[in-house]
């Protein structure tokens, strides 16, 4: 214990943080706390998510149609893989950290600096990784129309497979005119106009393919998403459709309720955030290491201190992964 | 710190690839049931709950436990600090969820017996 425990200079001095009460350091303990704190920040987060997911418990988006995608694999149905691939990047990452500790209590530079870089670098992939998870889902794949109601009406063909809006819509010879902020006081661009295709469009195409058939969100039995017969399904996107929704934002998304689409940028981005956050730490503790401050110091406790903020954003993304991904 | 740390620095770092390979191993688990869902598990239904998802919720506490305790040090600080910290985010989040599970659940009820439309 006492070789890990860095001498600076308040031995003895209650305020200056001296005492050991629990046998750690002030500056372990104080990290405890923090992460206590910023645990329970996270849990408020994912519990909102739990309310939110039971409160919709049958028309929740299904997480395997909505992660399916993998780098270099363009159109293939890939679930879960891309974020499996991440959690082993962020727990490998962790795995050099507690290295670079273990490292550090044997007061070996070499092997701390080596360590240190290596989970840097993990900690860059995994915030790539995230930065491209976001990309496409804010970009979306199929499209998808909206309802007077708020309600997202999907497309699919007879083998209920999904179909992207750009492959039954019509082009309708009309003048689609962008909103100019030279005609109005405020310039507010008309979602109509932004999307690819308008509502009469995607209704007059639907007309003409007689195999394609709209997919509610509403699950059945088996936990799959109903889909409408070839009349419901007209009914519904004449009388109810209002606008085009592509990919997602804050208002509206394609996947289902705005609320998944509000929670996963809100929470991932709050990981997200945590995870730079960390790098950060770790940067400067890296250069700490290698102009040789613990060195001189005796004791490696910074890593170890920095390291348990690391830990820390490994376990919350392992209740991300669950509770978004799994569940 | 781990106990041993301070003997040999082969156990220590025995231990971390040895709870690597648990923490790879649960997470494997996950992702095939996760892609499979074997019918069985998500037709069983407990405590309003598929079986599958509280394996989900059971194995990730178990990782969960395996980087408190084996990476974050925990089983070799003092008991009170220990208790201090994981009793207290224990005890504080099952009630915030059951709270707002709860809730969650009310209003699921009230949406599905029809005194509100909103499928429209």
């Amino acid at each position: 214990m006492e070789a890990t425990v860095a001498q600076t200079g308040t031995e003895g001095k209650t305020w200056g943080g001296g005492n050991k009460p629990l046998g750690a350091s002030y500056g372990k303990l104080m990290m405890w706390f923090f992460i206590a704190s910023d645990a329970l920040t996270f849990s408020a987060f994912l519990a909102a998510y739990g309310f939110s997911r039971f409160k919709f418990i049958d028309s929740w988006p299904i997480a395997d149609e909505v992660f399916n995608h993998f780098p270099f694999l363009h159109g293939v149905d890939a679930p879960m893989y891309y974020v499996a691939l991440m959690t082993f990047i962020l727990i490998f990452s962790s795995v050099t950290m507690v290295l670079a500790v273990d490292a550090g209590h044997h007061m070996n530079k070499k092997k701390v600096t080596l360590y240190m870089f290596l989970t840097i670098i993990g900690g860059l992939v995994f915030v790539g990784s995230q930065a491209w998870e976001w990309k496409n889902f804010i970009n979306g794949t199929y499209g998808a129309v909206e309802t007077r109601g708020g309600q997202i009406l999907q497309f699919v063909d007879t083998d209920h497979e999904r179909v992207a809006l750009a492959d039954f819509a019509k082009t309708l010879p009309q003048d689609r005119i962008e909103h100019q902020p030279s005609n109005g006081v405020w310039y507010d661009a008309d979602k109509q106009t932004s999307a690819s295709f308008t509502v009469e469009e995607i209704t007059k195409g639907f007309e003409a393919n007689p195999n394609i058939l709209v997919r509610i969100q509403q699950l059945d039995e088996n936990g799959k998403k109903i889909v409408l017969s070839r009349e419901a399904s007209l009914a519904k996107l004449k009388n109810d459709a209002v606008t085009t929704v592509e990919g997602a934002n804050l208002t509206n998304n394609e996947y289902g309720p705005p609320l998944f689409a509000d929670f996963f940028f809100f929470i991932t981005g709050f990981h997200g955030f945590h995870v730079s956050m960390g790098i950060i730490l770790n940067i400067i503790i890296f250069f700490n290491v290698l102009v040789g401050t613990y060195e001189r110091r005796g004791s490696y406790e910074m890593v170890e201190k920095v390291g348990l903020y690391w830990h820390f954003v490994d376990l919350v993304w392992v209740f991300v992964f669950t509770f978004f991904y799994l569940v | 710190m781990a106990h041993d740390s301070t003997h040999t620095n082969q156990s220590a770092t025995k231990r971390i690839w040895y709870v690597f390979m648990l923490l790879s191993v649960v997470t494997i688990v996950e992702v095939v049931l996760g892609i499979f869902k074997p019918a069985f598990l998500v037709q069983t239904d407990i405590l309003y709950m598929h079986l599958l998802n509280w394996i989900f919720i059971i194995l990730t506490v178990y990782k969960a436990y395996l980087i408190t305790w084996a990476f974050m040090h925990m089983e070799g600080e003092k008991k009170g600090l220990r208790r201090s910290v994981v009793w207290t985010i224990v005890f504080l989040v099952c009630y915030l969820v059951f709270i707002l599970l709860a809730e969650g659940v009310y209003i699921h009820d009230v949406f599905s017996n029809g005194f509100v439309t909103w499928n429209f």
